[in-house]
């Protein structure tokens, strides 16, 4: 075996195997080793408020996972991302509360109602694209949103639902702490999964038809399959991380899967990285700490302008939209690839090439 | 029939906002191929600037129309200018995106200086309602349907007949070949954005007299999308028409289905239609369908 701490300096693959493997050189397998081992450290060194903010970035992580699986591989952009977490949620809640039925069944059954949910809305995008998809899951956004608040024998309207937190074991899962370890674990069978579908052939079938879906029709690529199937699994993940987090907030109405989550989602995957994996986890990361970074700063400003406080909201909101302009102008293709830059500059280093 | 009239007649002067701030979408998609979901936020700006004036600096309506105007030439140049021209070009979502983040920064500025509570604007027009027979319309109504209508008229006048409206319909058409006849795309893109900043300033006032202003005003841009989506997004008519079904629609959903839903129809019906629409016709009702060849 080689040194594992020399530098890596150019990657030189000799088998088509060696050639798709995700960890280069054994010290880059360590490295992913130590980060999934303190992932699951992290709670136990950090404070409660801590581990709070980590499971809504855990939560985070998963839909924007399905979100860039949808827009970033397959080239389908949706604005509707939020009201299918609103689906997986509200499906969630009836069965746990109205059925009776565990969390463990709920879960996956929310999962696969999105799923079917989002595959009925992805129906037009055989005939639409760009743009006028965009407004028909714009569509599928009001139509959901308005369905939630009208159907109030199954969804309580807007007065919303309480339901409980998932029981393991006879132990409840109702603290920050020990409901980060359910997340945790499904953030990470979801970047998997995520991480090897794009090595297998629905994968490639949708970033062909990202890249040009009608030479993607020309080679073989079923167009009307793969979008729909791009849809189903992207709704999927929201359906997972709408009741993951239908069940950590126990209580859900339907001002949490308003249009505004939709677009905090897209700006998640744009920030983060379009078509990336590891993008959609940054996103995640910054889209989710940009507000409680602003928050603590305001606080720690509230001294020198007092009247800091009332702006907040609106200064929000502002540096929410000039983050996304800036990206797009300086970094369309997100933190991915800045972090990238980062990795190849020291890749080489000390020499330039 | 009382009843239908009178949603007949609302949903039509609505249709006719509808229309005008609809066509704020359309001449800049139709002159740089964006979408521009910042639309509403435009409208929100336009209505504030002329509260401000208005009520602040007890400025004349007019004098305050006029200053309004001339702030929405300047607002819609100055994001052409420095957010807009990265984006000749990139892929749509990055269009999309932009205009999105562009909303965000105008409603959070606005909500940091005027606040979040709704302000009603010093009525413009007489209160007292007109009678059609049984139907009943108050004054603003017949104000803003007015006024739309005349806009609407001065602006298929503008890109039929002056050179600038031409020179508009020929970059639409092909950028490289209007490059090459000596129009200066900058130059019109610049104006098609100064023009839908305006147009929707005028829509901002209009419902603001409505219906006072609020910060939620900004919906209105995603409820014209529809409007624009319907009729098509390159085609002047077509923004007109589509806002006038959309308000009828929308009325006549809100008349009668309201009560058998519990409210809120208003808002999903023109979404139900466009997705039905666009199944049908992809590229709405007079839309210019693009063909892609590999």
């Amino acid at each position: 075996m080689r040194n594992p701490f020399v530098m890596n300096c150019g990657v030189f693959t000799t088998s088509y195997r060696q050639d798709m493997a995700f960890h280069f050189t054994p010290l880059a397998h360590l490295r992913v080793m130590i980060i999934v081992a303190l992932l699951f450290l992290f709670p136990f060194m950090v404070n409660e408020y801590v581990v709070s903010v980590a499971n809504l970035v855990g939560i985070a992580v998963i839909g924007a996972l399905g979100l860039n699986i949808l827009t970033g591989f397959t080239g389908q952009i949706s604005i509707g991302h939020g009201a299918f977490l609103g689906v997986g949620a509200y499906t969630s809640a009836i069965l746990t509360t109205k059925l009776g039925l565990s969390f463990w069944i709920a879960l996956p059954l929310a999962g696969i109602v999105t799923a079917l949910v989002g595959s009925i809305f992805g129906i037009p995008s055989l005939r639409l694209k760009g743009l006028y998809l965009a407004i028909a899951t714009l569509a599928a956004q009001v139509i959901i949103e308005f369905t939630i608040i009208h159907w109030t024998s199954l969804t309580n309207g807007t007065r919303g639902m309480i339901l409980p937190a998932p029981q393991l074991a006879g132990y409840s899962l109702d603290s920050d702490r020990s409901y980060y370890f359910l997340i945790l674990v499904l953030a990470l069978l979801a970047t998997v999964f995520a991480f090897n579908l794009f090595r297998t052939r629905p994968g490639r079938a949708f970033v062909a038809i990202r890249d040009r879906d009608i030479a993607a029709e020309v080679i073989g690529i079923d167009l009307f399959k793969y979008k729909i199937m791009a849809f189903a699994l992207s709704s999927f993940y929201a359906g997972i991380a709408g009741s993951l987090w239908a069940h950590y907030l126990t209580i859900i109405s339907p001002e949490h899967f308003t249009i505004s989550v939709s677009i905090e989602y897209l700006a998640m995957i744009i920030i983060g990285g379009l078509g990336s994996v590891m993008g959609s986890i940054y996103g995640a990361l910054f889209m989710t700490l940009l507000p409680v970074l602003l928050r603590t700063l305001a606080e720690a400003l509230s001294s020198i302008f007092p009247d800091i406080e009332s702006v907040f909201l609106g200064l929000r909101e502002a540096v929410f939209g000039a983050t996304i302009i800036l990206f797009l102008i300086f970094e369309p293709e997100g933190i991915a690839k800045i972090w990238k830059n980062i990795k190849d500059y020291f890749h080489l280093w000390p020499f330039s090439y | 029939m009382n009843f239908f009239l009178q949603l007949l007649v609302s949903g039509l002067v609505v249709g006719a906002v509808y229309a005008l701030v609809a066509l704020g979408f359309v001449l800049i998609f139709k002159a740089s191929d964006v979408i521009n979901l910042a639309q509403g936020e435009l409208l929100l700006v336009g209505a504030y600037v002329s509260l401000a004036l208005m009520a602040s600096y007890k400025l004349p309506f007019i004098a305050a129309l006029v200053l309004t105007i001339l702030f929405a030439v300047l607002l819609g140049m100055a994001i052409e200018r420095v957010v807009l021209r990265h984006f000749i070009g990139e892929p749509i979502i990055s269009v999309i995106m932009v205009t999105i983040g562009l909303s965000s920064v105008m409603r959070g500025v606005i909500q940091m200086i005027w606040g979040t509570e709704t302000r009603t604007f010093p009525p413009l027009f007489p209160q007292e309602p007109v009678y059609f027979g049984p139907v009943v319309v108050s004054q603003v109504y017949l104000w803003s349907l007015g006024i739309a209508l005349v806009l609407l008229v001065l602006f298929t006048l503008f890109f039929k007949y002056s050179s600038m409206g031409i020179a508009m319909r020929a970059t639409a058409d092909d950028q490289q070949a209007a490059l090459s006849m000596g129009i200066s795309v900058k130059v019109i893109f610049a104006t098609a954005w100064a023009i839908a900043a305006v147009v929707s300033g005028i829509g901002g006032i209009l419902l603001g007299n409505i219906n006072g202003i609020n910060s939620s005003l900004a919906h209105i841009g995603l409820k014209v999308l529809p409007v624009a989506i319907l009729g098509g997004l390159d085609s002047i008519p077509g923004a007109i028409i589509g806002g006038f079904i959309i308000g009828v629609l929308e009325s006549l959903a809100g008349g009668y289905l309201d009560p058998v839903f519990g409210g809120g129809v208003k808002e999903v019906a023109p979404f139900v239609v466009l997705v039905f629409i666009l199944m049908i016709k992809p590229y709405g009702l007079f839309g210019k369908e693009e063909i892609e060849r590999v």
